[in-house]
């Protein structure tokens, strides 16, 4: 499995340099690369939700919440205080990790319905803050001014620059979630996931596990948030509530969760779906999202990444719950 | 494995008036009993008897309502599962919890989990401490399936095995995290003649290794032909003791099983 | 103080209630809301007296001119408030009780059967004409349709999914509700007239609208018909027996699938009524079900999931909670405080106040 996740990088990495070329080249598709951008950003969100969801087996609806964190921590520091954006980032995923940390400890006790609906609650929670705390954050009407990028005294301006800065953050990122699940880290998680009884028996200290993959993927959800915020130096509330923690969960579930390039695919697949395909359908739009969730829920659940994995052999059981007793 | 180090005199394991309540079901009422470091101690007992009940208690599923559970002297019980299992106990399940999707060498492996360390960072950037590490997890992995027999088909996924292979793959991965103490739960359930023998034969191969094994049985055959001592358990309380002869021989025991018929 | 549009919306129909008795006052703008003061124009205190209004502030000028009205002690209406919203989500924690009980299955779309009743009322009562009565049962039963189709269609194929799956489909279902209400509705909030008409009651202080007192009527008719439903008809018992085991109750005859269906429909049925019956006092819109949704099962839970009187005991305090602190705190946040509430009962007591935590740790999750 290790060898083809490794041509499948390395295609992976040239498809990602030709693909602005190629768009900018042809008209009709010339805005696919700011697209791309925000595909990229995204999928920052789902590779972590990714490892979270189809390795570790927890279900987190609060994702747009820390991506949210990340955006109006970095928002917040540079446009009212100043800041250099590089080290507002940092700041920004230090936050979210610490909240993650904070909330993740009471919340990855529990299992099932009750976790996802104490997730769901904590986002709902800090998209009211949001709302709400309107000196800081701008409330409803967003907030404005916010610095651009530069590196080294380089503005990064441009869509191409852009995209390549985003996918480039991306593909550590990926890289860094493969070694993890190659090794006895990703052991831990799918053992977590299958048999979590059998796991602890086996030594594995699994809460701490769940706790750290739940702080990981509001980590890279945060530094997305900060790369959103600079890129379209614009915030508003609306960027980060509920709607936008199930569309999360749909791109990992749509893709296949227990695959990182199945998180890759959901993403850029249901980005392009969303911002460009259905805008055909404008008002519909809410409607054929929730019928493609359904669909997928109830006929695809591994994704569509399942779909390359006929092979007998290859791993892959129906996602299942924690089993039940020892 | 263990090496063949001096044995202590002091029990291994020690129960000392275990008792475990659920609600208002008394599973085990008092268990006193010590295991001497270094045999195979059979646990018999009809249905319902509390056998896993205390298997789920030494290993630290269930925490014991009131009494202590005593390993190499100290106190554990009420430890989470995974420090008993760091502090050197390890177990099957009686319904085969193998890690179905992943191959027989990676179950192996995970076994391999108490005794490694490399955490997150140094695995996720992938450092040179990481990478040796991971090569002697897999060597150690390969050497423990040899061991059991499983060596051939160490790439195949663990849920397509005969329920007999899973068994010793479930034995295997325990073994994987250097136990000093081994509980089996019912490794014998399901299979035929001739892979209980093999199974037999296994376990006195580990114990002779040094590891301590109980183990919770029905087949009396492979109890009374490998078991060193037998503890009978009866509706949650001790019945009896002692070796394969004065257990078979014993008419409490023999009671106990026929009048549950 | 900004505005907030939902804010607007209660004070409309405060407004509606308050207006009848300024008979030839038509406008009166909205200056500022805050908790329960309405600030709007100017009155003179004779005015504010004849409306029959307790009592009134003065701010800023000293001619005799009010520009507020004080509707009555803050603790009774904020009481008379929070009661009035804790009986709608102890309605939806009712609904969430039934399906959970049959099938252990969160359903997230139970706040949507909610918005639905109301939007349905709306349209039976002024595109059809049904007088008020009428709408009322249509609405509850075209819901209770919807809830049979989402029995039939979604939840039936999902029987074998796991867990998560389950999540999700309930989950894309209430989108999917939601979506189609934006398409037959739009965007806009919806008012129906109260049940009856007529002004506020004042009580101790505190003015009550009466449509509030059908809220809590609604909400007891509920849950004493659910009381002999289920303790005394032969098809709720057969209901409850599936909960606890449904292989002995197939074994005995009982349907389950007959018995899962029709806790889909009673529980759309009942967020329905719930609905129409609050329409009238916050209005409804496409996109309300969600935190309704969201709140009543935060009532459920610290009810005890499963428990319908816990369910209907912890729906008013979860009411009264929110309604001080829109009243006494701030009502920006008003929304956070049943979510506050909903979290500390799953981290702390997830058995919640009524459920008992061995039986919580022999659940599914």
């Amino acid at each position: 499995m290790k060898k083809t996740d490794r041509w499948i990088f390395l295609v992976l990495i040239c498809l990602i340099a030709v693909f602005p070329w190629l768009a900018q080249n042809i008209g009709a598709i010339s805005h696919y690369v700011e697209l791309m951008i925000f595909a990229g950003m995204f999928s920052l969100v789902c590779l972590g939700l990714s490892l979270l969801m189809g390795y570790a087996g927890q279900i987190s609806m609060a994702q747009a919440a820390f991506f949210g964190i990340g955006a109006y921590s970095s928002g917040i520091l540079t446009a009212h205080f100043g800041w250099n954006p590089w080290l507002a980032m940092p700041v920004g995923a230090s936050t979210a990790a610490a909240v993650a940390w904070l909330v993740g400890i009471p919340a990855l006790r529990l299992k099932g319905h009750y976790l996802a609906m104490a997730t769901l609650g904590f986002g709902v929670i800090v998209h009211i803050i949001f709302n709400e705390e309107v000196d800081w954050t701008g409330g409803p009407s967003g907030m404005v001014d916010i610095p651009g990028l530069s590196i080294a005294g380089w503005k990064i301006t441009s869509e191409m620059q852009w995209y390549y800065l985003v996918w480039g953050v991306v593909l550590v990122v990926l890289l860094f979630s493969f070694h993890l699940l190659h090794s006895r880290v990703g052991r831990a998680l799918r053992a977590i996931h299958e048999e979590e009884v059998a796991a602890e028996a086996m030594g594995v200290p699994t809460f701490r596990y769940k706790v750290q993959i739940f702080i990981f993927g509001a980590v890279t959800a945060a530094i997305a948030g900060s790369l959103y915020t600079h890129y379209v130096t614009f915030l508003s509330p609306s960027s980060f509530n509920l709607m936008w923690s199930i569309r999360f969960v749909l791109m990992v579930m749509a893709g296949g969760m227990q695959s990182l390039w199945g998180a890759l695919l959901g993403t850029v697949l249901l980005t392009f779906v969303g911002n460009e395909w259905l805008q055909v359908f404008a008002d519909f739009e809410v409607v054929v999202y929730g019928a493609i969730l359904l669909v997928v829920a109830l006929f695809l659940p591994q994704g569509l990444i399942s779909l390359f994995h006929r092979a007998p052999g290859a791993r892959h059981n129906p996602v299942s719950p924690a089993s039940d007793e020892g | 494995m263990p090496g063949s180090e001096k044995k202590s005199i002091l029990p291994i394991l020690e129960l000392r008036d275990v008792r475990m309540n659920f609600g208002g079901v008394a599973a085990l009422k008092g268990i006193l009993h010590g295991v001497p470091e270094g045999i195979i101690q059979a646990v018999i007992g009809p249905n319902g008897a509390g056998k896993t009940t205390l298997f789920h208690c030494i290993s630290g599923l269930l925490r014991p309502t009131s009494g202590s559970i005593l390993f190499q002297g100290q106190e554990i019980s009420g430890f989470v599962p995974h420090r008993i299992a760091r502090l050197g106990i390890s177990r099957t399940f009686q319904h085969v919890a193998l890690f179905k999707s992943m191959t027989v060498l990676e179950n192996v492996m995970l076994g391999r989990h108490p005794r490694t360390r490399s955490g997150f960072w140094a695995t996720g950037f992938r450092l040179p401490g990481m990478r040796r590490e991971e090569r002697r997890i897999r060597e150690s992995a390969e050497s423990y399936l040899e061991l059991v027999g499983l060596k051939e088909i160490s790439h195949l996924q663990a849920g397509t095995l005969p329920l007999g292979k899973q068994k010793i793959l479930e034995i295997a991965r325990a073994l994987a995290t250097e136990p000093r103490l081994l509980l089996l739960d019912e490794p014998a359930g399901g299979l035929n003649m001739r892979e209980t023998e093999v199974l037999g034969d296994l376990i006195q191969r580990i114990c002779k290794y040094g590891t301590t094994v109980v183990l919770v049985e029905h087949d009396m055959n492979l109890v009374m032909d490998i078991s060193d001592q037998i503890l009978v358990l009866h509706y949650g309380e001790f019945l009896a003791s002692g070796s394969p002869r004065q257990i078979k021989d014993n008419p409490a025991v023999i009671e106990a099983y026929l009048g549950e018929s | 103080m900004e505005k907030r549009s939902e804010d607007n919306r209660e004070v409309i129909s405060l407004l509606n209630g308050v207006q009848e008795l300024f008979s030839g006052r038509k406008q009166l703008s909205v200056a500022s809301y805050d908790g329960y003061w309405v600030s709007y124009g100017a009155l003179t205190k004779e005015q504010t007296k004849s409306c029959g209004l307790v009592g009134s502030r003065r701010k800023g000028g000293d001619d005799g001119v009010v520009d507020g009205i004080w509707l009555g002690t803050d603790l009774l209406q904020y009481t008379a408030s929070g009661l009035t919203v804790g009986a709608i989500y102890a309605l939806v924690a009712i609904g969430y009780n039934i399906i959970y009980n049959v099938t252990e299955i969160i359903n997230f779309a139970q706040g949507e059967f909610v918005m639905l009743g109301g939007l349905f009322a709306v349209f039976f009562l002024e595109t059809l004409r049904f007088p008020i009565v009428a709408a009322f049962f249509a609405a509850v039963a075209a819901v209770g349709v919807v809830g049979f189709a989402m029995e039939r269609l979604v939840i039936q194929r999902a029987r074998n999914a796991s867990v998560l799956s389950l999540i999700i489909i309930t989950i894309a279902v209430s989108i999917l509700l939601k979506g189609g209400a934006m398409l037959c509705w739009g965007k806009d909030p919806y008012s129906l007239p109260p049940f009856t008409s007529g002004g506020p009651i004042l009580f101790g202080g505190a003015a009550i609208q009466l449509q509030a007192l059908w809220v809590l009527a609604v909400g007891a008719v509920v849950v004493i018909s659910l009381s002999f439903f289920f303790h005394r008809s032969l098809y709720g018992k057969a209901m409850l027996a599936c909960a606890d085991n449904p292989s002995a109750a197939r074994m005995v005859g009982i349907r389950v699938r007959q018995m899962v269906l029709l806790s889909f429909v009673l529980s759309a049925a009942i967020g329905a009524a719930a609905g129409v019956a609050v329409t009238p006092i916050s209005l409804m819109e496409y996109d309300r079900g969600a935190l309704l949704g969201l709140k009543g099962f935060g009532a459920a839970v610290l009810g005890g999931l499963g428990n319908f009187y816990g369910a209907l005991v912890a729906g008013l305090l979860l009411g009264l909670a929110e309604s001080f602190c829109a009243g006494y705190l701030s009502s920006g946040y008003k929304d956070a405080v049943a979510l506050i509430l909903l979290l500390l009962v799953l981290f702390f007591k997830p058995e919640g106040l009524f459920g008992s935590a061995e039986a919580a740790k022999l659940k599914r999750f």
